[in-house]
C-alpha cells in the first residue's frame, strides 16, 4: 500500500525524481518548470539524494550537460517548459542520436511569441519528431508515475531512447491534488541500476561518442533510431505491467474513458482529459453515448491500436492544445486521421484547436463539442474540420 | 626534471593518432598531441571536442584518432557538454560507482569560433561553475571548417570571407578579442595563452599544468591555418615563431590571478615580419597601405604594454 499525500505536480515530479536518485540533475528555471529544479537541488542540499546538481547558464547547457552526463555512464536528468525547451531544441535531437536514455520533465507551456507563461502544448508539438517517447500526464499522479517508469522504458536495450514526461503547466503543475506515493525502496527496487554497456569513464574501453557521420551511414543510423522507437512500444506496455503489479496502477498507450459503446467521443491529452471525463459522465447521464480517449503515449504513436480503438465511432473530435499554423489541422489530428485512414477505418473527425496560451478550457465547452458531433454523427455533415473553441471572435 | 621533447617523446606514446585528417602545416594537431601527452600515462581521459575543423578531421564514423574517450555533441557546448561528463564523474566517484584506483581527466577542445563566440556562454558557465576541466582553444583566427569567415579571434585588418579586403573596406575593421583576459575575469586557477615553439617546452608545460591544476583552467594555444592564413604548409613552425617574437602572441600565464610572461623575446620583431608570410595581410603592404602596418604595430604594442603592466602590478607584494 502506498503513501497518501498531498503534492503540486511540480512536487511529484520531483518527488519522483528524489526517489529515483539519478547520478546528475542539470536544469536551468524557467516557469512553470523552475520548483522542480528548487525542490531537486534542495534534495542535494540535504543529503536526502546522492546527485550532482549541475545549475547551468542555459537550457543548452542544461541538454549538452545531460548528454555529457548520459555519455560518462550516469543518469541524467532535468526540466524544463517552453523556450527552454526550444532553446534546447538542437541538443534534444543530439541526446535521441546517441541514444541517450535521458529523462526530462517537460511541464507543458505556449512557446513564445509573443510571451506567454501559461499552459498549451506548443512546445511539446515543435520536438514531436525529435526521437524523443513522450508520456502524456492527466494529473500529478500520472506525472509521478510515468517519472517513475521512465528509467526503465528509456534505458531497456531495445529501446534506448530518451523520454519526457509531460504534464499542464500551472493546471496540473502547480494545483496541489492527493497522490498516491511508491515507498522510496519500492522505487528504488523498481527502477534498478543502470549499468550501461558502453560509456565515456569506462578506462579499461574508451568510446568515441557523436562522430562526422557522412552518406555512407547516417541514413542507417536514423533507421535504427526509428526501430528502436518501434520497439519501446512493447517495451512501454511490459514496464506498466509490472507498474500495476507494484502499485494497483493500470497504465497502456491510451486510457479509454466510456469508450467502448460510446458513439461519438473526443481524443485529447493531459489535464483536458480530466474535465472531459466531468462532461462525459453528465452526458452518460443524459442518455448521450458520449466517450473519451485520452493519449499517454504520444511518441512513439500508437496508431494501430488508437485506430482499433476508435472504428467504432459515429463521430469524433480530436482536441489540439497547439496550434500548427500549417492550414491542416493540429499535430494530433493529423495522427489520429491518419492512423485511420491507413487502417481502413472512416469516423468523420474533426479538429478543434483549444486552450491557447493558457486560456481557460470550460466544461460547457466540452459540451459543445460533443453536440458538435452529435450533430456530425446525425447528418454526416463537416462543413469545416479545422475549428476553435474558447476563442473570442467568430473562426471562420 | 628538466623538459626534454626527445624524452617526452620517446615515453609517452602519441594518444592522438595519424590517420587523422587535418591539413598539412596546421598548428592544431602538434598542438593536440602535445596537450595529450602532458597526461599522466597511467591516465584516462575524457575529451570533448566542439564542431570545427578538429573535430570533423579526427572522427569520422566509424575511425576516430583519439585514443582516450572523446564526446563530441554540437558546435557551442564543448564547455556544457564536458561539465556533464566531469559532473558525472564526480558524483558516480563519490557513490562508488567508479573504480577507485586512478584518475581521468577532462579536456575540451574548440576552435575560436566554437570559443571566443558561439560557445562562448556554454564556455563561461563551465568556468563559473568551477569544473575540473581543461579547456583548450585552438585559436586559427576565423572560422576555417567552414571557409574562413571572420570570427571575434580575427585579427585587424586580415582577409576573411565575411571580411574581405576590398576596395573601400581593408579587410576585418576591428581589433581581436582578448579570450584569455575574460578567462582570467572567472577567477579561475589557471589560464594560459601557448604556442608550439622551441621543441613545445611552453605548451607542453601549460598544458600539464592545466590538466593537473585542481579546478577549471583555460589554453589558448594558436593554430596557425595554412589555407585561412595564406602560408606555404611547410612554414608552419616558422610562422609559431614569428607570433612570439613579434609579441604578437605573448606566452604567458595567470596563476590564481598572478599574471607571468612566460618568454620575452630579447630584440622584439616587427610585427610585419609575421604578417608578410601571410596572403591574408597581403594588401597591407600594398603603397598607400603603410597606415595598416603602423595601425596592427601600435596595437600589438599596447597589448604587450599592458601584459607587462598586468604582470608587475599583479605581483607587487
Amino acid at each position: 500500500m502506498g503513501i497518501r499525500e498531498r503534492l503540486s505536480g511540480n512536487e511529484a515530479a520531483a518527488t519522483a525524481m528524489r526517489q529515483i536518485n539519478p547520478d546528475v540533475v542539470a536544469a536551468y528555471p524557467i516557469t512553470p518548470s523552475t520548483e522542480i529544479p528548487q525542490y531537486f537541488s534542495t534534495f542535494v542540499a540535504n543529503g536526502s539524494v546522492d546527485s550532482d546538481f549541475v545549475a547551468v547558464e542555459s537550457e543548452h547547457s542544461a541538454m549538452s550537460a545531460c548528454i555529457g552526463a548520459e555519455a560518462a555512464g550516469a543518469r541524467a536528468m532535468t526540466a524544463t517548459s517552453a523556450n527552454g525547451l526550444s532553446l534546447m531544441w538542437e541538443m534534444i535531437y543530439i541526446a535521441s542520436s546517441l541514444r541517450l536514455p535521458i529523462v526530462l520533465s517537460l511541464v507543458n507551456r505556449a512557446v513564445s511569441g509573443p510571451l506567454n507563461i501559461h499552459n498549451d502544448h506548443s512546445d511539446a508539438m515543435g520536438v514531436r519528431d525529435a526521437g524523443w517517447i513522450m508520456l502524456f500526464s492527466e494529473n500529478n499522479q500520472e506525472a509521478y508515475d510515468n517519472t517513475l517508469m521512465a528509467h526503465r522504458i528509456a534505458e531497456h536495450k531495445d529501446v534506448r531512447l530518451p523520454l519526457m514526461v509531460c504534464q499542464d503547466g500551472f493546471i496540473t503543475s502547480h494545483s496541489i491534488e492527493n497522490i498516491e506515493l511508491v515507498e522510496d525502496d519500492k522505487v528504488k527496487e523498481f527502477v534498478g541500476e543502470y549499468h550501461p554497456e558502453h560509456y565515456l569513464l569506462n578506462k579499461e574501453e574508451p568510446i568515441a561518442v557523436g562522430p562526422l557521420d557522412v552518406q555512407s551511414y547516417l541514413f542507417e543510423h536514423k533507421a535504427q533510431q526509428a526501430e528502436a522507437m518501434e520497439n519501446a512500444k512493447k517495451v512501454i506496455l511490459e514496464v506498466a505491467e509490472d507498474f500495476e503489479k507494484m502499485t494497483g496502477r493500470k497504465y497502456g498507450f491510451f486510457e479509454e474513458y466510456k469508450l467502448d459503446d460510446a458513439e461519438v467521443a473526443i481524443v485529447c491529452m493531459n489535464s483536458t482529459a480530466g474535465t472531459t471525463k466531468f462532461v462525459v459522465d453528465n452526458l452518460r447521464e443524459q442518455g448521450i453515448k458520449a466517450g473519451l480517449l485520452k493519449l499517454r503515449v504520444f511518441r512513439p504513436f500508437p496508431v494501430n491500436e488508437i485506430a482499433k480503438a476508435l472504428s467504432h465511432l459515429k463521430a469524433m473530435a480530436i482536441l489540439d492544445k497547439a496550434s500548427s499554423l500549417n492550414a491542416a489541422g493540429g499535430a494530433l489530428y493529423e495522427d489520429v486521421t491518419s492512423a485511420m485512414y491507413v487502417n481502413n477505418y472512416h469516423v468523420p473527425a474533426v479538429n478543434y484547436v483549444y486552450g491557447i496560451g493558457g486560456r481557460d478550457t470550460k466544461a460547457d465547452e466540452i459540451e459543445g463539442v460533443y453536440k458538435d458531433l452529435l450533430e456530425i454523427a446525425k447528418t454526416g455533415n463537416i462543413d469545416n474540420p479545422y475549428r476553435y473553441f474558447g476563442l473570442r471572435r467568430e473562426a471562420k | 626534471m628538466a623538459y626534454n621533447l626527445k624524452e617526452v617523446v620517446a615515453n609517452k606514446p602519441s594518444r592522438f593518432t595519424s590517420g587523422h585528417r587535418m591539413c598539412a602545416g596546421c598548428g592544431a594537431p602538434p598542438a593536440a598531441r602535445m596537450i595529450m601527452r602532458a597526461l599522466k600515462p597511467e591516465d584516462h581521459a575524457v575529451v570533448a571536442g566542439a564542431t570545427g575543423c578538429m573535430e570533423v578531421s579526427t572522427f569520422i564514423y566509424p575511425y576516430t584518432a583519439w585514443t582516450d574517450s572523446f564526446i563530441h555533441t554540437a558546435f557551442e557546448c564543448a564547455g556544457a557538454t564536458i561539465s556533464g561528463v566531469e559532473a558525472a564523474y564526480h558524483s558516480m566517484k563519490k557513490q562508488g560507482k567508479l573504480p577507485q584506483d586512478g584518475e581521468t581527466k577532462f579536456i575540451a577542445f574548440g576552435g575560436d569560433g566554437g570559443t571566443y563566440d558561439i560557445g562562448l556562454q556554454s564556455l563561461s558557465g563551465a568556468m563559473e561553475r568551477r569544473h575540473d576541466i581543461t579547456y583548450v582553444c585552438y585559436d586559427n583566427g576565423a572560422y576555417m571548417n567552414t571557409g574562413i569567415q571572420r570570427s571575434s579571434a580575427t585579427p585587424k585588418f586580415a582577409d576573411t570571407t565575411t571580411s574581405p579586403a576590398g576596395k573601400v573596406i581593408p579587410g576585418k575593421a576591428q581589433p581581436r578579442k582578448d579570450l584569455a583576459k575574460i578567462m582570467v575575469g572567472h577567477h579561475i586557477p589557471y589560464v594560459a595563452q601557448t604556442v608550439g615553439y622551441m621543441n613545445f617546452k611552453d605548451l607542453y608545460e601549460k598544458a600539464e599544468k592545466a590538466i593537473y591544476t585542481e579546478g577549471p583552467a583555460f589554453l589558448n594555444v594558436l593554430a596557425p591555418c595554412p589555407r585561412g592564413w595564406g602560408y606555404p604548409t611547410d612554414m608552419l613552425m616558422q610562422i609559431n615563431k614569428l607570433a612570439v617574437e613579434t609579441c604578437y602572441w605573448p606566452l604567458y600565464e595567470v596563476v590564481n590571478g598572478k599574471y607571468k610572461i612566460t618568454y620575452k623575446p630579447a630584440k622584439k620583431l616587427p610585427v610585419e615580419e609575421f604578417l608578410k608570410p601571410q596572403k591574408r595581410f597581403r594588401h597591407m603592404f600594398k603603397p598607400g597601405n603603410e597606415w595598416m602596418i603602423e595601425e596592427f604595430q601600435k596595437l600589438v604594442d599596447e597589448r604587450w604594454q599592458e601584459l607587462l603592466d598586468l604582470e608587475e602590478i599583479t605581483n607587487r607584494d
